[in-house]
C-alpha cells in the first residue's frame, strides 16, 4: 500500500530495476540464513565438545527466523494476501523476541568465549616454553653422557699423552669444535708450547710467552673464559678474510706434580703450573657458548687435571720401582760376591792352617814320643816345654781361623760338660815353663763355692784364661801374678752398663788375674781390645805377641754373654784383668774325660772299691793309701810282698804294688798272684808304681802280666782317670 | 773379724807361696794338701810327720853306715838313700829329693866323703823343712780357730 508521505524529496514511483535487485538480494539472505545454521550444525556435530548447544540453538533459531522472514519478504513485493501478512508479522515478531533473547544471551556469553581464546593463547606459550626447556635438558643429559664417556676414557688410560689426545678428541666431538688446542708450559715455565690439537696432525712448534694477559686472566680463574678469537693462542691457523671466526673459550688445566701431594695439605693453588686448554667453535656457524657447555668445558679440564697427576704418579711409582729392583738385583750381585770372597778367604785360611798345622803336629807328636824315651832331668824338662809351647802355638794358630770366624758370626760355641778347677790347673800347668823361667810365681785362688762341673766351651774358655795369664805373665818383669776364680754374684762391682742376673742353672764365673807388672796408661785401655793395636812403649815392645789375642777374647767372652775389662792403676803399677762369663752347671758329676757313657756305672763312683796298696817305703805308702781313700776306696795296705799274697783276696778288685825298689823280685808277685786267680774275673787288677817309665819298665810289667804301669807320685786327677779306665777296659798302659 | 781372718789367710798363702819359691816343696805337696778334707783333716801333717821320723830313722842308720871309713856298707847306704828319695818325692820335699840325687850318685861312685856330705846336707834340709811346715801348721791352726777356711792355693 501506498501513502502519501511528507518527505521533502518528490515521491518515488517503485521502480522495476530496484524492486528486482531487492527481490534477489532478500532471496541470497535467506538462502545464507538457512544455511549457515545447517552449517554450524554440521560442524558442531563434527567436534565433539562444544559448551554453548543451547545458545547455538538459539542463534540457529534466530537465524531461522531471520531467514524466514526474509524469505516471506519475498512475497511481499507483490499484492499479497492477509495471511501472507499474517504470516509475515508472526515471523517478524518471532524474530524480534528471539533477537533479543540472543542478544541479551550474547552479553553473557561473549566474554566468556574471549577468556577461552586467552587461556589458549597462553597454553599455547607455555607448551612453547616447555618445549625448550625439554629441549635444554635434553642437551644437558647428553653432555652430562659425554662428560662422563669422556672422562671414562681419560681416566681408562695412564699415558699422558693417551690421556691428553682423547681429551680433545672427545670434546671436539662432543661440542662439535672446530679447533682444540693444548698450549703445555715450557721447562723454563715463561712460555707456553703447543703441545696438542685436534685437527692439526703436526703442529707446528708454536710458543707463545706466558705473561700474556689473556693467559694470566684464563689463569686466575677456575672457570672458563671467553676470549677473543684474535689473541694469539687462539690463532692456530693462518687467518683468511672471509672465515667469521667463531667463538673461543680458554680454560686452565692444572699440572699436579707428585711433589704437591703433602699427607694432610692439598696442593695450594699458589704454587700451580697450568696448562691452557682453548676451544673454537666453528667459524660461520653462528653458534655460541652455552652455559652448560662452558660448565661441561671446566669440568673436563678438572678431570684431566686429575688424571695426568694420576699418571705423573704411576710414573713416579713405576720409576721408583724400577730403580729398587735395579738396586735389589746390584744388591744380590754384591752379597754374592762377598759370600764368595768370605768362602775363599775361609778355605784359603783353612788350607793355610793345615799346611801349618802338620809341621806343628810333627813337632809335637815327636816330642812325645821323645817324651817316652829315657831322658835326665834336664832333657824332659827341655822335652816338656817344647810339647807345651808347641801345644800353644797350635791354639794361637787356631786364633787366626778363629778370629775370622768370628768376626763373620759364623762361630758357635760348643758346649759340652768339664771340670772347671781341672781346668784352671791346667792353664797354669801350661803358663809353668815361661813363669819359672822368669821367675814369676802364680797363684790361682778358686773360690769354695766355685762349682766342679760346669756346662760350657772348654776349649774356648781355656783359651781365654790363657791369653789374660799368658798376658800377666808376658807383661811382668816381677812380682807375682794371682788368678782369682769366683761365683760373680749381682752385688759385685761392674761396669755400670752391665748386669748379672743369675738364673737358675746358670751362673756367672768371675775371673780376675793381678799382676804387678808393667801396668797400662788408663788412657789406653778402651784400645786394648782392638786387634793388632799395641800400646806397650818401646821398652816392653820385645815380648812380641800379634795383639789378637785380647780381641779374641773380647768376643769369646760375649759369645759366652760375658763381659771383660781391664783396670789399671797406671804404668808401672800392674793390672787386673777381669772377666765375667756365663756357664750352665751340670747336674751329673761327670768325669772330665770320658766321652762315653761308662758300661757299668759303678767304675765312674769309686765308693767302696777294695784294694790293696803294697810299698816297703811307709811316707809313700801312707800318701797312696790318702790318695786312694779320698776317692772313696776301701784301702788295705801290706809292706811286703809276702804279707801281700796273704793279704790279697778276690774281694779286692785292684793291687797297687810299688816296684821301685831295684830287683825283679817285685814282679813275681804279679806271678803269684796270677797263679793264685786261675778264674780271670776273680783276679785282681794288677797295677805298678814306679819312679820311671821306660820302655823296658814297660816291658817289663807285661811280661809278668801287671794290668798296669803308674809313675809316681800320681795326682789325684791321674789316679781317678786311671782307675775308671783301668776298670772299663781292665787294661791300661797308657798311664803315664 | 773377717778381716782377721783375711789376714791370716794372706798371711798363710804368702808363706806358702814362699816355701814353693824358695824350693822346698813342689807339686807333690799341692797334690798331699789336695787328699786333705772334712773326713782326714789332718792328713798332711800325718803324713809330713811320718815323713821326718821316718828321715830321722834313716838318716841315723846311714850315719852308722858310713861312720867308719874301712867299712861301709854302700848297700845299706844306697837302699837308705833310695827309700829317702821315695819318701822325699811322696810328701813333695824337693830340697830333700834333689839331695838325695846327688847323695844316690855318691853312693854309686861309693865316694865316703860325697856320701857323709850329702848326709849332713839331708839332714840340714830335713830339719828345716820341718820347721818351716811347723809354722805353716801353725798358721792353719789358727785360721780355722779364727773361723776361717783354708785357701787353696795351687801353685807352678
Amino acid at each position: 500500500m501506498m501513502e502519501v508521505c511528507n518527505c521533502i524529496e518528490p515521491q518515488w514511483p517503485a521502480d522495476e530495476l530496484l524492486m528486482k535487485y531487492q527481490y534477489i538480494s532478500d532471496f541470497f539472505i535467506a538462502v545464507a540464513y538457512f544455511s549457515i545454521p545447517l552449517e554450524l550444525i554440521y560442524f558442531v556435530k563434527k567436534s565433539a565438545v562444544f559448551p554453548y548447544r543451547w545458545v547455538l540453538v538459539q542463534f540457529g533459531a534466530f537465524i531461522v527466523l531471520c531467514g524466514a522472514t526474509h524469505l516471506i519478504n519475498l512475497w511481499t513485493f507483490t499484492t499479497h494476501s492477509r495471511t501472507v501478512a499474517l504470516v509475515m508479522t508472526t515471523a517478524k515478531v518471532l524474530t524480534a523476541v528471539v533477537s533479543c533473547a540472543t542478544a541479551l544471551m550474547l552479553v553473557h556469553i561473549i566474554p566468556d568465549l574471549l577468556s577461552v581464546k586467552t587461556r589458549e593463547l597462553f597454553l599455547k606459550n607455555k607448551a612453547a616454553e616447555l618445549d625448550r626447556e625439554m629441549g635444554l635438558i635434553r642437551t644437558q643429559e647428553e653432555t652430562g653422557r659425554h662428560v662422563r664417556m669422556l672422562t671414562h676414557e681419560i681416566r681408562s688410560t695412564l699415558d699422558r699423552h693417551t690421556i691428553l689426545k682423547t681429551t680433545l678428541v672427545e670434546l671436539g666431538r662432543t661440542l662439535a669444535l672446530e679447533e682444540c688446542a693444548l698450549w703445555m708450559p715450557t721447562r723454563t715455565g715463561l712460555e707456553l708450547q703447543l703441545s696438542y690439537t685436534l685437527r692439526q696432525q703436526h703442529p707446528v712448534e708454536y710458543t707463545v710467552p706466558i705473561q700474556l694477559p689473556v693467559i694470566n686472566q684464563v689463569f686466575g680463574t677456575s672457570r672458563a673464559v671467553k676470549i677473543s678469537p684474535n689473541s694469539p693462542v687462539a690463532r692456530l691457523r693462518p687467518v683468511s678474510g672471509k672465515y667469521l671466526l667463531g667463538e673461543v673459550v680458554a680454560v686452565r688445566v692444572p699440572l699436579l706434580h707428585l711433589s704437591n701431594f703433602q699427607i694432610n695439605d692439598w696442593p695450594e693453588l699458589s704454587t700451580k703450573r697450568y696448562a691452557l686448554m682453548v676451544l673454537m667453535l666453528p667459524s660461520d656457524s653462528a653458534r655460541q657458548w652455552h652455559v652448560h657447555e662452558l660448565e661441561l668445558v671446566e669440568v673436563v679440564a678438572d678431570q684431566v687435571a686429575v688424571a695426568l697427576s694420576h699418571a705423573a704418579i704411576l710414573e713416579e711409582s713405576m720409576r721408583a720401582r724400577d730403580l729398587l729392583m735395579e738396586q735389589n738385583v746390584a744388591l744380590d750381585i754384591a752379597r754374592r760376591e762377598a759370600e764368595t770372597a768370605i768362602r775363599a778367604r775361609n778355605d784359603f785360611l783353612a788350607v793355610m792352617n793345615h799346611e801349618m798345622r802338620t809341621p806343628m803336629h810333627a813337632i809335637i807328636a815327636l816330642s812325645s814320643l821323645l817324651q817316652e824315651t829315657e831322658l835326665t832331668p834336664e832333657q824332659r824338662l827341655m822335652v816338656e816345654t817344647v810339647l807345651k809351647s808347641s801345644s800353644l802355638l797350635a791354639t794361637l794358630m787356631n786364633d787366626v781361623l778363629d778370629l775370622s770366624r768370628l768376626e763373620d758370626g759364623s762361630l758357635q760355641l760348643e758346649l759340652g760338660t768339664f771340670n772347671l778347677h781341672t781346668l784352671f790347673r791346667e792353664v797354669l800347668n801350661l803358663i809353668k815353663p815361661i813363669a819359672v823361667v822368669k821367675k814369676l810365681p802364680i797363684t790361682l785362688n778358686l773360690a769354695p763355692d766355685l762349682p766342679e762341673f760346669v756346662v760350657g766351651d772348654e776349649k774356648r774358655l781355656m783359651q781365654i784364661i790363657l791369653n789374660i795369664v799368658g798376658n800377666a805373665v808376658k807383661f811382668s818383669k816381677q812380682g807375682s801374678i794371682s788368678v782369682t776364680a769366683l761365683v760373680t754374684k749381682s752385688d759385685n762391682r761392674a761396669p755400670p752398663d752391665f748386669f748379672v742376673v743369675p738364673t737358675g742353672s746358670h751362673f756367672y764365673l768371675r775371673v780376675k788375674v793381678k799382676d804387678l807388672g808393667a801396668g797400662i796408661n788408663p788412657q789406653d785401655i778402651p784400645k786394648l781390645f782392638t786387634k793388632f793395636a799395641q800400646t806397650q812403649s818401646l821398652a816392653t815392645r820385645s815380648s812380641g805377641g800379634s795383639g789378637l789375642g785380647l780381641a779374641i777374647s773380647k768376643r769369646f767372652v760375649n759369645l759366652m754373654e760375658g763381659n771383660i775389662w781391664i783396670e789399671s792403676e797406671g804404668v808401672g803399677k800392674g793390672c787386673t784383668a777381669i772377666f765375667d762369663v756365663k756357664l750352665g752347671i751340670s747336674n751329673e758329676s761327670k768325669q772330665s774325660g770320658i766321652p762315653k757313657v761308662p758300661a757299668n756305672p759303678q767304675h765312674v763312683n769309686f765308693a767302696g772299691l777294695k784294694v790293696l796298696v803294697m810299698d816297703e817305703n811307709g811316707v809313700s805308702r801312707m800318701v797312696t793309701k790318702g790318695l786312694l781313700v779320698h776317692l772313696g776306696c776301701e784301702v788295705a795296705t801290706v809292706s811286703s810282698s809276702e804279707e801281700c799274697l796273704r793279704v790279697v783276696s778276690h774281694e779286692h778288685r785292684v793291687v797297687f804294688m810299688d816296684v821301685c825298689t831295684p830287683g825283679v823280685e817285685n814282679y813275681q808277685i804279679a806271678l803269684r798272684i796270677h797263679e793264685k786267680f786261675t778264674k780271670r774275673h776273680q783276679r785282681p787288677l794288677l797295677v805298678a808304681l814306679t819312679g820311671n817309665t821306660d820302655k823296658s819298665t814297660k816291658e817289663r810289667c807285661m811280661s809278668f802280666g801287671l794290668d798296669g804301669v803308674l809313675l809316681k807320685p800320681v795326682s789325684l786327677d791321674n789316679m781317678r782317670n786311671v782307675l775308671s779306665d783301668l776298670l772299663e777296659h781292665r787294661v791300661l798302659y797308657e798311664a803315664m | 773379724m773377717n778381716t782377721v781372718v783375711a789376714k791370716l789367710q794372706r798371711q798363710f798363702q804368702d808363706y806358702l807361696v814362699s816355701l814353693y819359691q824358695q824350693g822346698f816343696l813342689d807339686n807333690q805337696f799341692t797334690e798331699l794338701r789336695k787328699l786333705q778334707d772334712e773326713g782326714t783333716p789332718d792328713f798332711v801333717a800325718e803324713v809330713v810327720s811320718l815323713f821326718f821320723d821316718d828321715c830321722s830313722k834313716l838318716i841315723n842308720s846311714m850315719s852308722r853306715s858310713l861312720e867308719r871309713p874301712e867299712n861301709v856298707d854302700f848297700k845299706q847306704v844306697d837302699s837308705g838313700v833310695h827309700q829317702l828319695k821315695g819318701s822325699s818325692s811322696s810328701v813333695g820335699a824337693r830340697r830333700v829329693k834333689n839331695v838325695c840325687i846327688s847323695f844316690k850318685e855318691c853312693c854309686d861312685v861309693q865316694n865316703r866323703e860325697g856320701c857323709l856330705r850329702c848326709l849332713q846336707q839331708v839332714d840340714y834340709e830335713y830339719k828345716m823343712l820341718k820347721t818351716k811346715l811347723q809354722d805353716l801348721f801353725n798358721l792353719e791352726k789358727q785360721i780355722v780357730q779364727a773361723g776361717g777356711a783354708i785357701p787353696q792355693v795351687n801353685i807352678n
